[in-house]
């Protein structure tokens, strides 16, 4: 692209002073949303510079830490890692679901949870996943619970020059189960897309908002053990439009329907 | 059956002539070729769906010497028309002229590197005097052309009949989406013309387009067809809009421009199937006995004229089903309206019109506690029946033998393995006819010609276009039996204006049979010759139409078309009823197109035609607002990708038709015409939910079960 | 940058942001590598990079620095003969207009070598990322299946 460079930084740190020196610079990852965005000449604001994280080894890997309490996922991991990752798959198989979900092979071999929260697209597949887990973005700075980060439409809690390092997921045996209703069954974004976990209640549900939320009073409910009126105040918790992939009316029917499912799959405890 | 030589390669799948290319990447499509000074075009186009241009400003702050500028004004001495059927739609909008569709284009920009392209495109303000324009074809008040079928009564029929079933279907856009985007290089040559190269199907649509709107003749006017990703229709007329603009570029820019759309252009501009409302009436005894059907259709053509016409011709002569009917009226219509001209995509209106008729089996059976099976056991068209036009159909009927084969091959149904996911089946019956519609083919008159060097290679001179159905291979495969020689010694010459006869478009399924036909002549002549004289030799044949064929243009009867390609779908789905979703897991289709030149190609043509028409039924769905289509990029235009394809199994019924080469028929838009019925019967077997359009996306298959 | 493209070591200058599908059809000339869209969607631009299929519309240039990377035209044995999965390709079918193949086949080049004996699903699964207009993919899956281990 004219008038845009490429940064190469050394490591984190360099990364880091990088970004802080050229705020208008993007940090690009795998660039599967970015790189579409760029050709199509429709980064707000138009960026100076690409500032390129796909190649740090300190943002990628998969290994437990704080003593084995909590998985952490390296920022630019693929999602290839991730699916093929026996310790994912043990400990956060419905995040190896959603990443199943995402595009297809080119796709989940550059695509990464960095990517995922930075995009902050109210579409994200992995992100009710991320809720449902209580996952937390570790960042160069500091750690932000991921309940926290999403502020607006496509906006985030990161600060300037703040670059996410990793996401980090406790272990605590919960059973989150996911589900994406797609445009069709590849490649695909989502007309709804869910992760829900019975015990702590959680109900994440992405697409039907500016931002993916948590169904609060859909959660209220689940914890009393009322399945019948977690499904009914989901359809309230959400605020679904109509656009080119679907329409609120669907969305909401759908939430619902689908979090049945999803609650009676699940075993109680 | 022609008379042949010994088939030595006919009825075999030998190797694809530029298999070897394809899959090495050496393969040259338009925007792979390298051609030096080339600058980079572009198409401004409008941002309103209807207006007056009031005028085109260029930003003087920028600097416009390194930018070559076409308007509507640089057009003279040639004419400011895309030529086709009616002189409608303009090359460029002129100021003070009307918009008539979003997209339309409106001046034309040439720059020595994107960089300043893109830089230049931004600098241009267009204003306009915005109308109110007519989006929905229930509003349209224009109309392109009516048709009227009339056979027997109808009045009198349904007067007589124990039961009238009355239903109403939409269908809608759908998108070609070649894999290929539309381009055309463009450059001055040597004659004082332009030599246009490009991806397309129909050189000499091209050709004859080019000399009317850059004042060229004959020989100054020469179109190359670059090896092509993709056309099904989507290039057969639109190309002529691409080498116009290309060529104004080149020639006022005094060098080659290439002029190449990307994704988003190409789906928010070009030609997509004509959507539409059929209305269907069908009168029957309560034995099943099939009395009458009345048939009311209505396209919507878009802003311009295009093709329409003749898609509303096929549409309605396909109306009534591959039945016999001794009453049908068919009364069609194409209206305007103010969004970007439909035209060409495979098919051409049968799929829009068999939608209806396929349904309408169903409803009737439904209705007369009857299977829909038996319904078409009863109605199908046979050897000596007679079609809506009153065509007396003598040979090469396979309506039967393709439902037993279909039949036959369907797997066993499985159960579903989900409580909210039910699985069910459909069928569909269909027909189409192979070539151009009553005298088409003949007003054509394609040519063809074969020439044996010195050396005792043959050349194949064709216009006749490959864009992946196999042309040059089975074109070679005929040749080479015909002349009794192996396959290795007949090539097939550049698709190239100033080199090969006008064979007519590549469209229409009339490849194999019509211009197969002529080549089977000529080689046939040219073997003869050869026993007589020395190389080099030339044999050229022209189409004569044969005089079994009679066609009313005035009345819209007799012999539509001179044979017809059969066949018969079943779809398996399954429906989820929580999401609505609807999966096609399993697609049958028997299909006779006579001979299969080539049995692997056929079967690819039907396949991939099953799969388009399974896009059409599920996914392929076009959103508008304000006259622009919501659905202009691949994220949000959405063809099955490998995925959401079904297990395609294909059954090559042959039954010959003696007037095609070796008894070959059309193939390549029959698999269009049965899947999307097949799938919407399927669904209603799986639901009990009727639906009555396409596509059926899960948003309307969800609020159909549960409404019902 | 420097990178290895098909086996040999290249060094080109160019802006690092720069798509890759760019730098190679149009900087170093190897146009086997298609534009379908730009947007990542169709797949007529996959290559692989250290062995991964990846849509190069989608990776900046500076990207591939010291990196190993395989186009249609890297696809052949040395010698101008056809590797199985291509002659596989054209004795079944499984390319028409040719378009989609050159990526359709690098995605199932590297479907193999990670999953020798794959199902018919895992086959649809790992070529999910490649669209095909004109084939109905039957014949592609079949071809693939064909170069099983």
């Amino acid at each position: 692209m004219p008038g845009v460079t490429y940064l190469r930084p050394r490591d984190v740190a360099d990364a880091v002073r990088l970004y802080g020196e050229q705020l208008a610079c993007r940090p690009i990852a795998g660039g599967t949303d970015i790189m579409v965005m760029l050709h199509a000449g429709v980064l707000q604001p138009a960026p100076s510079a690409l500032l390129d994280l796909w190649h740090l080894g300190e943002l990628k890997g998969i290994r437990r830490v704080n003593g084995g309490e909590a998985l952490e996922i390296g920022a630019a991991e693929p999602y290839t890692g991730i699916i093929r990752s026996a310790l994912v798959r043990e400990h956060l198989p419905a995040l190896v679901a959603a990443a199943q979900t995402i595009g297809a092979a080119q796709i989940q071999n550059r695509g990464t949870l960095g990517g995922n929260l930075a995009n902050a697209s109210p579409a994200g597949d992995t992100l009710p996943v991320l809720l449902a887990y209580d996952a937390m973005a570790v960042t160069d700075r500091r750690t932000i619970p991921v309940g926290e980060f999403f502020t607006g439409y496509r906006k985030t809690a990161l600060g300037a020059g703040e670059l996410i390092v990793a996401v980090r997921f406790p272990l605590d045996g919960r059973t989150v189960r996911f589900r994406k209703v797609g445009t069709r069954a590849a490649q695909a974004i989502s007309k709804v897309v869910l992760a829900v976990s019975r015990a702590p209640a959680r109900i994440a549900v992405g697409s039907v908002a500016e931002v993916p939320l948590r169904a609060r009073g859909a959660e209220a409910a689940l914890a009393r053990g009322d399945v019948g009126g977690a499904v009914a105040a989901v359809a309230a918790d959400i605020r679904p439009i109509d656009d080119v992939r679907s329409t609120a009316a669907y969305r909401r029917a759908v939430a619902q329907n689908v979090l049945r499912d999803l609650l009676d799959a699940s075993p109680r405890r | 059956m022609r008379d042949s030589a010994a088939t030595a390669t006919v009825g075999r799948s030998v190797p694809r002539r530029e298999g070897a290319d394809k899959v090495t990447g050496r393969a040259r499509y338009t925007d792979d070729l390298v051609v030096p000074g080339a600058w980079y075009g572009k198409t401004i186009r409008s941002t309103v769906a209807r207006g007056t241009l009031r005028s085109i400003t260029l930003d003087p702050a920028f600097d416009w010497s390194r930018v070559v500028v076409v308007t509507a004004d640089d057009i003279a001495p040639g004419e400011n028309v895309v030529q086709l059927i009616r002189d409608d739609q303009p090359a460029l909008a002129r100021v003070g002229g009307e918009i008539r569709h979003h997209a339309e284009p409106i001046l034309l920009l040439a720059a020595p590197d994107k960089a300043t392209l893109e830089e230049a495109a931004l600098r241009v303000r267009i204003a306009y005097a915005p109308l109110e324009p007519v989006l929905e074809l229930e509003r349209a008040t224009e109309t392109y052309s009516t048709i009227e079928v009339v056979k027997g009564d109808v009045d009198a029929a349904f007067r007589a009949a124990d039961l009238i079933v009355e239903r109403t279907f939409r269908v809608g856009l759908q998108e070609q989406l070649y894999i290929e985007p539309q381009g055309a290089i463009a450059q001055p040559n040597d004659r004082g013309g332009i030599t246009v190269i490009g991806s397309l199907q129909c050189p000499y649509y091209v050709h004859r387009a080019l000399k009317r709107a850059l004042a060229l003749n004959d020989e100054q006017a020469v179109v190359i067809q670059a090896e092509t990703g993709g056309g099904f229709g989507g290039k057969e007329e639109y190309p002529s809009v691409v080498a116009i603009h290309a060529a104004l570029l080149a020639r006022k820019a005094g060098r080659p421009v290439r002029l190449i759309y990307d994704r988003h252009e190409d789906l928010a501009a070009t030609t997509k199937r004509h959507p539409g409302v059929i209305t269907h009436r069908t009168g029957v005894r309560r034995d099943g006995t099939l009395l009458a059907q009345d048939v009311e259709i209505v396209l919507d053509g878009g802003a311009y004229c295009t093709l329409t016409p003749v898609v509303l011709s096929r549409a309605a002569i396909h109306a009534a089903g591959p039945y016999a009917c001794p009453n049908v009226r068919i009364r069609a219509r194409a209206v305007a309206t103010h969004t970007p001209p439909n035209g060409a995509f495979r098919g051409f209106g049968a799929p829009q019109s068999l939608f209806a008729a396929e349904l309408m089996v169903e409803h009737v059976a439904e209705r007369l506690g009857k299977p829909s099976l038996d319904l078409r056991r009863k109605w199908m068209l046979r050897v000596g029946d007679s079609t809506a036009t009153g065509q007396v159909l003598t040979e090469s009927v396979s309506a039967e033998l393709v439902l037993d084969a279909a039949l036959k091959a369907a797997p066993p149904i499985r159960p579903s393995a989900h409580p909210s996911v039910r699985r069910g089946r459909g069928l569909s019956l269909v027909f189409h006819g192979s070539g151009f519609t009553g005298s088409g083919e003949k007003k054509l008159s394609g040519k063809v010609a074969v020439a044996c060097t010195k050396s005792g290679a043959f050349t194949i001179l064709t216009a006749s276009t490959e864009i992946g159905q196999g042309t040059k291979t089975i074109f070679s495969q005929i040749a080479a039996d015909a002349l009794g020689v192996p396959l290795d010694q007949v090539t097939v010459g550049a698709q190239d204006t100033s080199l090969v006869p006008d064979s007519g478009p590549t469209v229409a399924s009339r490849t194999a049979m019509i211009v197969g036909g002529l080549i089977h002549d000529a080689a046939t002549a040219l073997r003869a010759r050869l026993e007589r004289e020395p190389p080099p030799l030339r044999v050229e044949r022209t189409y004569v139409q044969p005089d079994t064929v009679h066609w009313d243009d005035e009345t819209y009867r007799g012999d539509a078309y001179p044979v017809y390609g059969w066949a018969c779908t079943i779809a398996d789905v399954d429906v989820d009823t929580a999401t609505g979703e609807v999966r096609v897991t399993d697609v049958v289709t028997a299909v006779d197109c006579g001979k299969a030149i080539h049995p692997v190609m056929a079967e690819g043509q039907i396949e991939g035609g099953a799969l388009q028409a399974v896009g059409w039924a599920t996914i392929e769905e076009i959103k508008m607002k304000d006259g622009r289509y919501l659905n202009d990029r691949l994220a949000t235009y959405l063809i099955p990708t490998a995925l959401d394809a079904p297990r395609l199994k294909t059954i090559l019924v042959e039954n010959p038709y003696s007037g095609g080469p070796f008894g070959a028929k059309g193939i390549g838009e029959l698999p269009m015409d049965g899947p999307a019925p097949a799938i919407i019967a399927a669904i209603h077997d799986a639901t009990g939910a009727w639906l009555d359009e396409v596509p059926a996306t899960p948003e309307k298959v969800l609020t159909a079960c549960a409404s019902s | 940058m420097r990178f290895v493209l098909n086996g040999r070591s290249v060094s080109v200058a160019a802006p690092g942001s720069r798509r890759l599908l760019d730098l190679l059809r149009e900087d170093l000339g190897f146009t086997g590598t298609k534009e379908g869209c730009g947007e990542g969607e169709c797949g007529a631009c996959s290559v692989l990079i250290d062995g991964q299929v990846v849509n190069s519309c989608l990776v900046a240039a500076g990207q591939v620095e010291g990196c190993d990377v395989v186009t249609i035209e890297g696809l052949a044995p040395p010698g101008g003969t056809l590797s199985p999965l291509q002659q596989a390709f054209i004795e079944r079918g499984a390319a028409q207009c040719g378009i989609c193949t050159p990526g359709m086949l690098l995605a199932a080049h590297a479907l193999l070598r990670d999953n020798p004996r794959p199902s018919a699903a895992e086959v649809r699964v790992g070529l999910a990322g490649n669209l095909c207009r004109c084939t109905g993919y039957t014949k592609i899956i079949e071809a693939v299946l064909a170069c099983r281990a």
